[in-house]
């Protein structure tokens, strides 16, 4: 992965001192809470119901194990001895103390870790698929490029202040794992017809209060041009997106008041235009970052069986909790972050430091954070899994639910963040107990629920085949479900189904749902596949019905 | 007497805004809304002459007459509002404005003034009650920048080249 030379820790240190006298000087009463607001959101700090949140950046997702082990250690000096990773693979500290945030900064950067650009109306941080470098269906490893991106993003003189927030994903395969058509901007690597590496570029997606899917505005930008084509777009949106209204200031709003093709031909005349000055991303750079992605020293190894007579709760965590990787011998292992009983994301400071340390026995060192909230293990080898398994199943991180119904995304709601209408930890919890029975879990396939505390959609309900979204109703939280949504390849938004329910009754109203999905259902046929098969009104009906134990 | 930042210097400052003082035949900065409807007047000045963009105003609009302008004023209304940034490195990257580019508004604070720096302003009109010589101190915060430099910023060390 990417290591920190001279000037970029030089930078790190060099932030770190700027928030330490910005921080003094709030504390100090020189700087009044509406001046010091955007400088530490710029730092990754909001202040939250309780106390601040802190929000660390992983670039796209990867950890050294030290690095883990530094969070750990300040998750237990600074909060109370756990973090939560987000969609957007990064980590929250729910409790730290506003005078201490510039020591922890300080501290991340002795690990080449930052804060920077996680909040603020800037480029955030920039997310990748977890399976790069192992997935089967990879064109190439999206990692570089994110470096490249993250690096020119990093306190970008023109567009650190723009309208609202902006987000950039990028992979590298033909299923999308990182949510990339929900962002701002998504790219794709794509090779040419003379095989030469390009991508594919989205603009305009976008959860929130109005869910729209990002438009492909160029089939094919060559390597050399991203960051000058980047800029093209973001200057187009720096000078015409809205700043009037702070609900209509992202750019899928401007791409959709001026029509795809307008905002198309607008970035591309200004694309031509700064082309002269633009920067330019050479080979020579290109090579450099590679470098640093380059596959580990694998060992030449053959497929074997690793479930073979294993016990069953062995066997299930193998078939759900890992994935196929590309060389022969290894399997990707999928850390569960969605224990039922625990909070969707959330990892305590024992259970990071026995992961760093797996890590750093198992997979070369390296952890991933996920966009659905777990952790990764990219490069395991198949007969160390039962190793493996047995201790994260110590910890607690072997819950085998990966893509089942309790693999729930949710944001942390109402009970920490200041934004929110309604909690979604109870209703997690709820859920997590109605579908606690694993076989029958199993026998439901692959069903996504995605769930939000209000309509910033920080959980991404829009795009949950079953989405849970939490509303305020005369200081009562109620609770919105959609169905049909999709991030996954063939992104679609959801459709809400009727009324709101209240939230003592939202898991068994996805229990009616899913009791549907398997009287209609085909032999094998995914929960999504029947829904899109059937439409959305046996669902509808189902949902609202009494309960039978009830009629 | 107003002082501002002049590249990394304190000084005097030479300038007026209009409605400032009658500066007959001075160094006037004047409100691009006011030259386009006081046309002839400004057509006649004999002093030299600077102008001031609002936050929507298209540098773009100036490119046929930039060698009237021995300045250029970008407004900053606000610290949150960032066009005057892409305003700049319009000016300086594409139009090669020459002349001085000057950062003024409410919302030219301290904070802002490395960024404002690297995208071409090389002069500083700090908000009403800002500390000059920290704000001076703030240019040189930063020994390292991940983009390009505007042309004719200074720059030690950087990873991208033009």
């Amino acid at each position: 992965m990417y290591r920190y030379d001279e000037l970029d820790q030089a930078f790190v240190e060099e932030r770190v001192a700027e928030f330490r006298d910005q921080t003094r000087r709030h504390l100090a009463g020189e700087l009044s809470e509406e001046e010091f607001r955007p400088l530490r959101l710029r730092n990754g700090l909001y202040i939250q119901r309780h106390a601040p949140m802190l929000r660390i950046a992983i670039p796209y997702g990867l950890l050294r194990a030290a690095q883990l082990r530094k969070l750990a250690d300040l998750t237990r000096r600074y909060d109370r001895g756990y973090g939560h990773f987000t969609t957007r693979q990064n980590l929250q500290l729910n409790w730290p103390a506003l005078a201490d945030v510039p020591d922890i900064l300080a501290e991340l950067a002795t690990v080449q870790m930052h804060a920077i650009q996680t909040s603020g109306n800037c480029v955030r941080n920039v997310t990748a698929d977890h399976m790069a470098g192992v997935a089967l269906d990879e064109i190439d490893d999206p990692r570089p490029y994110c470096e490249i991106v993250r690096q020119w993003a990093t306190l970008h003189p023109e567009f650190t202040y723009l309208p609202r927030k902006f987000k950039i994903a990028i992979t590298g395969s033909a299923e999308d794992r990182a949510a990339s058509e929900v962002h701002d901007i998504g790219l794709h690597l794509e090779r040419d017809a003379g095989g030469e590496l390009g991508f594919a570029v989205l603009v305009g997606g976008g959860l929130g209060r109005a869910p729209v899917i990002g438009v492909r505005i160029r089939d094919f930008l060559p390597l050399a041009d991203l960051l000058g084509y980047l800029e093209a777009i973001l200057r187009v949106y720096n000078r015409y997106g809205r700043r009037d209204n702070i609900h209509k200031a992202r750019i899928k709003v401007l791409v959709k008041s001026l029509g795809a093709a307008r905002f198309r031909d607008e970035v591309e005349a200004e694309w031509q235009a700064c082309r002269a000055s633009a920067p330019l991303v050479t080979a020579a750079e290109v090579a450099r970052m590679r470098a640093f992605f380059r596959p580990p020293p694998y060992e030449t190894l053959t497929d074997q069986d690793a479930a073979h007579g294993r016990e069953p709760r062995f066997a299930a965590w193998y078939r759900y909790n890992t994935r196929a990787h590309r060389m022969p011998g290894y399997r990707a292992v999928l850390v569960s972050l969605k224990a039922h009983g625990g909070n969707p994301g959330d990892a305590t400071a024992a259970q990071m430091e026995a992961v760093a340390d797996l890590a750093e026995r198992v997979s070369f060192g390296l952890i991933r954070t996920t966009h659905s909230q777990n952790l990764l293990l990219a490069d395991v080898r198949q007969d160390e899994l039962y190793e493996v398994w047995r201790e994260l199943d110590g910890q607690g991180l072997a819950t085998p639910n990966i893509g089942t119904l309790t693999d729930l995304i949710a944001c942390p709601g109402l009970d920490f963040c200041s934004l929110a209408n309604a909690g979604t930890l109870g209703v997690a919890h709820d859920i997590q107990r109605q579908f606690d029975d694993l076989d029958y879990l199993y026998d439901l396939g692959n069903i996504e629920i995605k769930m939000s505390g209000c309509m910033n959609a920080c959980g991404h309900h829009h795009v949950g085949h079953i989405g849970i979204l939490g509303v305020d109703k005369h200081g009562e939280e109620w609770y919105q479900i959609s169905l049909g949504g999709s991030a996954n390849g063939y992104t679609a938004l959801g459709e809400v189904i009727g009324p709101s329910v209240p939230k003592q009754e939202v898991a068994a109203t996805i229990g009616r749902i899913v009791e549907v999905y398997r009287a209609l259902r085909t032999e094998d046929e995914p929960f999504i596949d029947t829904l899109r098969r059937v439409g959305l009104e046996p669902f509808r009906a189902g949902a609202y019905a009494l309960h039978p134990q009830a009629a | 007497m107003r002082y501002i930042l002049r590249r990394r210097e304190i000084v005097a400052d030479d300038w007026v805004h209009l409605g400032e003082e009658p500066a007959e035949a001075g160094a006037v900065i004047v409100p691009l809304e006011r030259l386009r409807t006081d046309a002839a007047r400004w057509a006649g000045w004999r002093g030299r002459l600077g102008v001031r963009l609002a936050p929507a105003e298209a540098p773009e609009d100036l490119a046929a007459e930039l060698e009237r302008f021995g300045l250029i004023a970008v407004e900053f209304p606000n610290a949150g509002d960032g066009r005057g940034y892409s305003q700049a490195r319009l000016l300086r990257n594409r139009l090669g404005f020459q002349g001085e580019l000057r950062a003024v508004g409410a919302g030219v604070k301290r904070d802002q003034v490395f960024l404002l720096a690297r995208c071409g302003f090389d002069a500083i009109e700090l908000a009403a009650g800002e500390d000059l010589e920290a704000a001076r101190r703030a240019l040189t915060r930063y020994s390292v920048a991940y983009q390009p430099g505007a042309a004719g910023i200074p720059l030690e060390r950087q990873r991208f080249t033009l």
